[in-house]
């Protein structure tokens, strides 16, 4: 006998309707009346900034909240969602941003355990009959038998699709399902999701951020902003612009400077020559035979995650050991400690900014003097150090940078991700610049504050600093460099200069296919 | 019987017998470590729960006669120690290393205390098969004078092995133990799979520990353990928490243990006793050969404390 995927409600397509959802935390209202009708079928995309309300609003769907008011509506029946478990027993499902899937458990084991009816023994020849003949439906060919620890990113997030699928569920919440794959990888994804939609198998709702991927994929859009209700429309009637206004309102968003040309005889500031190091895992080796970052140039470098960007930025960083190379900054070696960073004016901005570039429990003021609390104004050593003098110079870079606080003692811990990165950037910026090293800066931040980020960096570069910047998000790099390199394998495998950069080549060179 | 003398072959065949003499507590130790370890928790307090193990099993059996209640008993005592420790460790900001240290200091201490009357008195020995009847050798019926509890430890480690993928059960430890976030999201209690997985392993520790006092060296005293319950921590890690590698490692382990008596007994007198350390030394080296500066260790649970 073929165990056969626990009974689905249906084998069809469900629709979803939320009418006049809103969800109070104490005084602060986080969604404000707001109604979306998802039909059975349908690929829809909601869009919003960051603290919209959008994860709020599919959190009530899936029962994780229990909104203040409103109703939810699957298949036009009115329903009561009161935990997760609800939502799966009506098919309704979630693929989150963040696997959730176990490492170190293949995809088989995955599957079969996260079912409700697993039995005490596990009978695995019938289980993998069960799972072939349920594969086969799938339009994802997937390794099942290999941990999903050792599967690429874009596999992981086809198996969370497909455990949902399996779990039976005909309605998906996708999480800003593309931010940790590649372009080719996010079009398979999307592509062979939307099939599925046009077929009647599955209705999708999907959190994102991308307009190019809203305009490919989804049929319709919802819009929050500041959990309320900002519009709504066909896809195929509204432009990117049209989309960006609802998204942002009336905000002013910071322009880009426009880009100076690159003197042909501009110095090398950053040069790297036949750098060798140990990643993270100690089996492979980062080797990176040759890289120069002149004055007045961004550099990106492009790259999936796990190829070995992060342990290159590690080594400049002097965070990593290094078998063999040199890394020089103005011809003079470097070998990332405190006294040749600041000799040669080297700054770093590192991804996860909390994290890597803060200490979160000292204060906003004392994280923003780690570069400067130990010198006079002079320049010259101190041996006091003057907490009134990093309070004033704190005061000035949270003005000039819009650092939103409530207080310079605050913890940094306490800042929202945006104004973290805005305090890291006022201090890494300050001051003169010959080299900045940025990497993933805008991870994870709103439109406005990505915005403003980006115009600070350009405007570093336009000022004379080589920076050497560090993306997952192809756009951004698109948008900022001056050079595109690839990084894959633990090796840069491909250069172009932005004129002639393209997302297809690029991408292909990031799956390591050339 | 007349001792045969068999000259240098006597080496390796002391080895084999120490190897599976010694070897017993070991493997209960490490594959009850394995287990909460791979739940994601790490339990330190093994040691106490071993010797705590080692004074009740040889109190019921010297009261009771039978070593075997001795050794429900001790599993008994044991599954406590493990439970409490489990208890205490799914409170938020109480952390499972420092749990472990305390409780192996207050199951030693009440082991002590509780085992002062039983030092004088004798218990009965746990039975053993000789497997080596078909020899003359009387060496090689040494060797093979197999305790029960070895043979029990040896199917136990192929069972564990087989059950960590074939089971609900041991999807759900190495689930829990990999991602907790993971195992919330599929409804299941963190907390009440790490507090069993704890339970289990202080009971089978436990069990080591009964061997000790009922087999061999078989009496109770306060130094009936010589550390068994700590190096088995260090077994699990190199055996990849691997239940077939914590029995090879277990086996590996109390073979090098041999190596010095087996020299002395050749008639070997100079620095035999540096053979002594071998035990020490090959874990050591073991540890050094198979750790690397730059990378995490391959196999460990992603929960573990230690190595997150």
């Amino acid at each position: 006998m073929i165990i056969p995927p626990p009974a689905p409600p249906s084998d069809k397509a469900v629709g979803v309707e939320a009418t006049g959802m809103t969800m109070r935390f104490g005084g602060f209202t986080a969604l404000d009346h707001v109604s979306v009708k998802v039909p059975a079928g349908s690929f829809h995309a909601l869009l919003g900034e960051n603290g919209a309300g959008k994860s709020t609003l599919v959190k009530c769907m899936m029962g994780f909240y229990h909104p203040t008011e409103g109703q939810i509506m699957v298949d036009g029946r009115e329903v009561a969602i009161d935990s997760p478990k609800d939502a799966s027993s009506l098919g309704l499902g979630m693929v989150y941003q963040h696997f959730t899937l176990v490492a170190s458990l293949t995809g088989a084991e995955n599957l079969v355990i996260s079912r409700q009816d697993v039995p005490p023994i596990i009978d695995w020849a019938k289980e993998r009959k069960g799972l072939a003949a349920f594969m086969e439906r799938m339009p994802f060919k997937l390794p099942l038998d290999v941990p999903v620890g050792e599967l690429a990113a874009g596999e992981k997030q086809k198996l969370e699709i497909v455990k949902q699928l399996y779990l039976g569920r005909h309605f998906l919440v996708l999480d800003e399902p593309t931010s940790v794959l590649t372009p080719g990888e996010a079009q398979e994804v999307l592509g062979l999701v939307r099939g599925m939609t046009r077929a009647g198998d599955l209705t999708v709702l999907m959190i994102s951020h991308k307009f190019h991927e809203v305009t490919a994929f989804a049929d319709d859009i919802t819009v929050l902003r500041k959990g309320k209700f900002a519009g709504s429309g066909k896809v195929a009637e509204l432009d990117h612009k049209a989309m960006a206004a609802m998204m942002i309102g009336d905000q002013p968003i910071a322009a880009l400077d426009s880009r100076t040309g690159v003197p042909a005889d501009a110095r090398p500031i950053l040069t790297v020559r036949a750098l060798r190091a140990p990643d993270r895992s100690g089996l492979k080796k980062i080797s990176v035979d040759g890289l120069d970052v002149k004055s007045g140039e961004i550099v990106g470098i492009a790259g999936i995650s796990g190829n070995g960007q992060k342990e290159f930025l590690e080594v400049l960083a002097g965070q990593r050991a290094r078998d063999a190379g040199e890394v020089m900054v103005k011809g003079a070696p470097y070998g990332a400690s405190r006294a040749e960073a600041r000799t040669l004016n080297v700054r770093f901005i590192p991804e996860e900014p909390l994290r890597n570039a803060c200490a979160p429990k000292m204060t906003v003021a004392e994280n923003m003097a780690f570069r400067t609390f130990d010198l006079s104004a002079t320049g010259k050593p101190v041996s006091w150090v003057n907490m009134g003098a990093i309070r004033a110079y704190a005061a000035r870079l949270v003005e000039q940078f819009k650092v939103k606080t409530a207080s310079l003692s605050s913890p940094i811990a306490a800042l929202s991700g945006g104004n973290v990165q805005r305090a890291v950037l006022a201090r890494e910026l300050t001051g003169d610049v010959d080299l900045l090293i940025v990497s993933n800066p805008c991870f994870g931040l709103d439109f406005s504050a990505v915005a403003e980020i980006r115009a600070r960096i350009m405007k570093a570069r336009n000022a004379g600093a080589a920076v050497l910047l560090m993306s997952e998000d192809l756009d951004e790099l698109l948008e900022l460099s001056d050079r595109i390199l690839v990084m894959s394998d633990g090796a840069l495998v491909y250069e172009t200069p932005i004129a002639t950069a393209s997302v297809q080549t690029i991408g292909e060179h990031m799956a390591g296919h050339h | 019987m007349e001792t045969t003398d068999i000259g240098l072959w006597g080496v390796p065949l002391a080895i084999l017998g120490g190897a599976i003499r010694v070897s017993t507590p070991f493997i209960f130790v490490s594959l009850g470590e394995a287990i909460t370890e791979r739940s994601g928790r790490i339990n330190l307090g093994l040691e106490g729960i071993l010797v705590f193990g080692a004074m009740s099993a040889y109190a019921v059996a010297v009261m009771t006669g039978s070593p075997w209640l001795g050794v429900v008993a001790a599993a008994g005592a044991g599954a406590c120690f493990g439970l409490f420790h489990g208890w205490i460790c799914k409170f938020p900001k109480v952390n499972d290393i420092a749990i472990g240290i305390a409780l192996m200091l207050f199951g030693s201490g009440l082991a002590f205390f509780f085992g002062k009357p039983f030092i004088q008195p004798s218990a009965p020995d746990l039975p053993a098969i000789p497997l080596g009847w078909w020899s003359s050798v009387p060496q090689v019926q040494a060797a093979l004078n197999v305790n029960v509890l070895f043979l029990i430890g040896a199917a136990l480690a192929v069972f564990l092995w087989w059950a960590f993928r074939n089971t609900r059960a041991g999807l759900i430890v190495r689930v829990v133990g990999d991602s907790s976030d993971a195992a919330r999201a599929m409804g299941l209690n963190p907390n009440t799979v790490r507090l069993l997985a704890t339970g289990v392993g202080g009971a089978l520790a436990a069990i080591g520990g009964a061997y000790l006092s009922l087999y061999y060296p078989g009496s109770w005293s306060e130094g009936v353990s010589s550390g068994q319950g700590l190096m088995a921590v260090a077994l699990v890690i190199f055996a990849r928490w691997n239940p077939i590698g914590c029995f090879a490692a277990a086996l590996l382990f109390g073979g090098a243990g041999a190596l010095g008596p087996a020299l002395q007994s050749v008639g070997v007198t100079q620095g035999y006793y540096l053979f002594y350390a071998a035990p020490y030394i090959l874990t050591l080296i073991i540890m050094i050969a198979t750790s690397s500066p730059g990378r995490s260790l391959a196999g460990a649970p992603g929960e573990l404390s230690i190595t997150k």
